[in-house]
């Protein structure tokens, strides 16, 4: 195949602590450190592999968000990605808007393949993949754990909750990833320089012509509950004493 | 990820990352974070869980040669030589979170990087250039770097190691001490006193008359090799020198650059320790509250991010003057100087905090209380330091 399309999403860090904003309308974002999302870090690590295989040609990693998402596109081009098409888009894009856009991105670029996380560990969705997939009419292989090329086919391991299913899909193909997939590479310093030179476009979503009517609207942020200090029960009688209080049991 | 921990809030206001108050990393271009975060990532997966083992057996996890090479840290500041040819600050923030994980791996970096590869780009003949620096950007040539010598090193000018003309050769006679990488070095950049001045000698492992002594009963720095040099007749070619300087100016301007690196390394081992101890103080309950509800423990926390912040700042904009080619070494010295007594005092209180559970290698303080015993020393004492600064205010050499 010549090419994969591969998204990377700017989230909040993996490491951080999120906080709502205090506004309610929204996670924190100032001042916080921002990275690429872990899945899409996976699927990025796969497409490269797929290209080192000799069985792609081109890795095109993709992005829609504000401005700074070039950061995240530029450390996609310094793992090895070819070049960046950056959607800028000030405003957070529903799944299904996402998908439109991808479907736009697919039609113009005419991918073999597009590889995505199976959610962004922000709102955790997991309806990218399966929506683009939908509106594009091609097959879908989600949470996959190892993925097999042969020509126009791929062998799709998938994590599913009974164990591991295998698939085979026709490309072009939406594949979504999973934890176990691959380790990605550390970022090398000289290719950081490298990335400097690569090709990465800008376009306004608006100009892209795509729906951008979300299907919902966003009512409120709440953090989880803060944790209370645990108590000690002295045995089996005080713990369903302790659990009837709280209304439990 | 030393950027990273940050508390959750407790009211409204936005909450700072104890770690970066100023929000320093918010002034580094994409670039710079990202060597920041592929850096802190490896020391997270790679380091820190080896590096507890190297300090108590006293060994140089030499598995972690290959891949600083591989991920571009040695050398990173020289172009081309198959370097990565980054600036001063991607070079401050490598040294910063590897000393997160480890003095001795910082130092190994250090060494590799200022002492020996600088000096070879700097002042060594294309010949010497492509023959050491793409091998040891790789790692596959480790070098050192001898100037103390074991009757004191605080003062080099009294160097006693000699080398004499002998025909097209030079012959070396002296001691050097406490030399890191000094027996697995493969090139030790040697100085010693010629009749011209002193000056930079490259010599090969196995040169006949040229021994390494690794020290082995060191209480800091225990996952770095240290060692001592004996060279008793060695002889070496003309093509051996460093061409490019005559006088002490050459390892001088060696120390500069590390100790550069340096001023940035131990805001890591300051973060590392401080992280450690907002952690414990939260858990530990002592008289039926959290040890870090006491006013006399948010002071010490308090004074330890101060110092951790002024320690980034100064050495955020000594990184800014060394990429605009401003650099004077007494810069340098106020940040040595301030950075290493930070981390060293934020180290030995972060230990304390923690109680009986602080002398146990189970939490970093008094890992990197003991190197930094070793950081405040090398490179210039503080007292060295001190005496730059105030040769620098008064015009006067009171050394
Ligand atoms: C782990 C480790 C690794 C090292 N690695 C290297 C290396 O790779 N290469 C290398 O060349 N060296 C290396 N060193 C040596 C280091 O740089 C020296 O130890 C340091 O410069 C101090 O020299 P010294 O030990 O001889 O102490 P001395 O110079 O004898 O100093 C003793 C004390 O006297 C004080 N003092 C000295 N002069 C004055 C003065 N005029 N007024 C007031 N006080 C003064 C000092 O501050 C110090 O407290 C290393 C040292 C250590 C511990």
């Amino acid at each position: 195949m010549e090419k994969i399309l591969v998204g990377l999403k700017r989230v909040v860090d993996y490491n951080v602590r999120v906080r709502v904003r205090s506004d309610g309308n929204g996670i924190e974002t100032d001042g916080v450190k921002m990275s690429i999302n872990p899945f899409d870090e996976i699927a990025l690590e796969e497409a490269l592999r797929i290209k080192e295989r000799g069985e792609a040609s081109e890795v095109i990693v993709v992005s829609i968000g504000p401005s700074e998402a070039q950061q995240q596109l530029r450390t996609g081009l310094a793992m090895g990605a070819d070049r960046a098409i950056l959607i800028e888009s000030a405003e957070p894009v529903d799944p299904l808007s996402g998908a439109r856009v991808f479907l736009e991105l697919v039609n113009r670029e005419q991918p073999g393949l597009v590889l995505l996380g199976k959610q962004a560990i922000d709102n955790d969705n997991n309806q990218a993949g399966q929506m683009l997939a939908a509106i594009w009419g091609c097959p879908q292989a989600t949470f996959a754990s190892k993925i097999d090329i042969q020509g126009s086919t791929a062998t799709v391991t998938r994590e599913v909750d009974i164990g591991l299913e295998t698939i085979e899909i026709e490309l072009p193909a939406v594949i979504t990833t999973d934890l176990r997939l691959n380790e990605p590479r550390y970022v090398k310093l000289p290719d950081i320089m490298k990335a400097k030179k690569k090709p990465l476009d800008i376009t306004p979503i608006a100009d892209l012509g795509v729906e951008m009517a979300s299907a919902y609207t966003n009512v409120a942020f709440d953090p989880p509950e803060q944790r209370t200090k645990g108590v000690m029960v002295q045995d089996v009688a005080g713990l369903v004493d302790a659990l009837k209080d709280k209304g439990l049991i | 990820m030393s950027t990273s921990p940050q508390k959750p809030a407790t009211s409204n206001k936005q909450a700072l990352n104890p770690l970066d108050l100023y929000d320093v990393r918010s002034e580094l271009s994409d670039e710079e974070r990202m060597v920041q975060d592929t850096v802190a990532r490896f020391v997270d997966d790679k380091v820190l869980p080896v590096i507890r083992d190297a300090f108590e057996k006293h060994y140089f996890p030499k598995d972690l040669i290959a891949q600083v090479a591989e991920l571009g840290l040695l050398g990173s500041s020289i172009e081309g030589y198959d370097c990565a040819g980054m600036n001063a600050i991607c070079y401050g923030l490598i040294c910063q979170e590897l000393e997160r994980g480890d003095s001795g791996l910082r130092s190994f970096v250090s060494v590799q990087s200022s002492l020996v590869m600088y000096p070879i780009h700097a002042y060594g003949s294309e010949e010497q250039k492509t023959r050491w620096l793409p091998a040891m950007a790789k790692g596959e040539a480790i070098g050192c770097f001898g100037l103390t010598e074991p009757h004191g090193g605080s003062d080099p000018s009294n160097m006693k190691t000699r080398a004499k003309r002998d025909g097209s050769d030079w012959v070396l006679n002296g001691a050097k001490m406490w030399i890191t990488n000094g027996s697995v070095a493969d090139a030790s950049i040697v100085w010693a006193t010629t009749d011209d001045g002193v000056r930079g000698f490259i010599i090969e492992k196995g040169t006949p008359g040229f021994t390494a002594q690794e020290i082995e009963n060191k209480f800091s720095l225990r996952a770095s090799v240290t060692a001592a040099l004996f060279l008793d007749n060695v002889r070496v070619p003309d093509e051996n020198v460093l061409p490019g300087v005559i006088g002490l100016k050459g390892p001088l301007s060696c120390l500069t650059q590390a100790r550069y690196g340096i001023a940035w390394g131990v805001i890591g081992a300051a973060q590392a320790c401080l992280s450690e101890v907002l952690n414990y103080a939260d858990d530990r309950i002592l008289f039926d509250r959290p040890l870090s509800h006491n006013q006399a423990v948010q002071i010490r926390v308090a004074d330890m991010a101060r110092r951790i912040t002024t320690a980034q700042v100064l050495a955020l904009q000594l990184g800014r003057l060394k990429d605009a080619g401003k650099l004077s070494p007494t810069q340098v010295s106020v940040a040595k100087w301030n950075n290493c007594r930070a981390a060293l005092d934020i180290a030995r209180d972060a230990r304390d905090l923690l109680g009986g559970a602080g002398i146990s290698a189970e939490y970093v303080p008094i890992r990197h209380m003991l190197n930094l015993e070793s950081v405040i020393t090398y490179e210039g004492t503080e007292t060295i330091h001190q005496l730059v600064v105030g040769k620098e205010l008064t015009g006067v050499n009171a050394f």
